[in-house]
């Protein structure tokens, strides 16, 4: 499946995207944290290889916007992944963000989506159009996964 | 659902260009020839379409540009602006920043060429294909004619037959009488 042009992916899932961002921070903040977003989708257009599983994408680079804001500049952490793990367990998982990026696409946005943000089931599968119990049974497969990889290494 | 209000989309979309993000930017521009899309990279203005199937166009544009395509108002609004003069018969000549990087070589000298044929007047394919340097291309001519991206800011609507039959065009052949009308041009 090729990448589509971006009009059609944006006018697809702008209005998932926004309501996950009113749920997740408020309306009034939703509006900047929506274009941060896209811009971002954007900036990251070319590095897709395939147009498939978009709105997981979309959405964890979503989530990565409100846990940003959440943080305040300059802290990137999550991305960057180079922070000493602290208590609150999100540094921490970005230890395994490395691993994470190895699951299925929608496997991947779960686990991201329970775990590095702390979202709850509901909204996860609100978020990826399934159902809470589909989100929970995705995250904890994914989590499955993961185990037997580091099992591995 | 949440809806993304109009206003907050064209915050979205004129950051997004002025961010320099887009491989082209696109918008539908009302004329009297019927909806045109209009599309414009950071170079210039580079493809005009009648009859637009805005799917099928963003696709084709895609393969030839790159797919971080959007459709914002503000790059095209200078080329919408001059259109709508010309339509208005206030604007002989457009004065454009034009991006022919879909042309290949042949292609761009002939369009290069054509942009140099005055508003009201005609030439054939033959004349023009002697300008490019190809004095026996009028067929090849006839090809970059059908083909050119963008038609009406370069005047493939003022090239003719030998015997000053009007022959074809892209946009279909009353659209080409429309144009020529336009321009005081006696048929």
């Amino acid at each position: 499946m090729a990448v589509p042009p971006f009009e059609r992916f944006y006018v697809e899932h702008r209005d998932v995207v926004f309501g996950f961002l009113v749920r997740r921070v408020g309306r009034a903040q939703a509006e900047d944290a929506f274009q941060e977003t896209f811009l971002r989708a954007l900036r990251g257009w070319n590095t897709l290889r395939h147009g498939r599983h978009l709105r997981a994408w979309v959405l964890t680079i979503a989530a990565r916007v409100v846990f940003d804001a959440a943080q305040g500049p300059p802290s990137n952490s999550l991305l960057q992944g180079d922070e000493e793990p602290v208590e609150d367990g999100r540094p921490a998982y970005a230890e395994l963000a490395y691993l994470a990026d190895e699951l299925p696409p929608t496997e991947r946005a779960a686990v991201v989506l329970r775990y590095g943000y702390d979202l709850p089931y509901a909204e996860i599968g609100a978020a990826l159009g399934s159902s809470e119990e589909a989100a929970r049974a995705a995250a904890s497969s994914g989590v499955r996964r993961l185990r037997r990889k580091e099992g591995l290494r | 659902m949440t809806k993304v209000t109009s206003d907050l989309d064209a915050r979205f979309r004129t950051a997004a260009a002025d961010a320099g993000l887009l491989d082209a930017a696109y918008d539908l521009v009302e004329t009297p020839l019927g909806t045109l899309l209009v599309a414009a990279t950071e170079a210039g203005l580079c493809r005009i379409s009648y009859d637009p199937e805005p799917d099928r166009e963003l696709e084709q544009l895609g393969r030839l540009l790159g797919t971080r395509i959007l459709r914002v108002a503000k790059p095209v609004d200078e080329a919408r602006r001059q259109l709508d003069e010309y339509f208005d018969q206030r604007r002989t000549e457009f004065d454009l920043a034009l991006d022919l990087r879909l042309s290949a070589d042949f292609s761009r000298r002939v369009l290069e060429e054509l942009a140099r044929v005055p508003y009201g007047e005609t030439t054939t394919y033959g004349r023009l294909a002697a300008r490019a340097a190809r004095p026996r291309a009028a067929r090849a001519v006839g090809t970059v004619m059908n083909r050119n991206p963008i038609p009406i800011v370069l005047p493939c609507h003022r090239v003719v037959g030998s015997t000053g039959s009007l022959v074809g065009y892209g946009g279909g052949l009353e659209r080409k009488e429309q144009l020529l009308r336009l321009e005081g041009v006696a048929l």
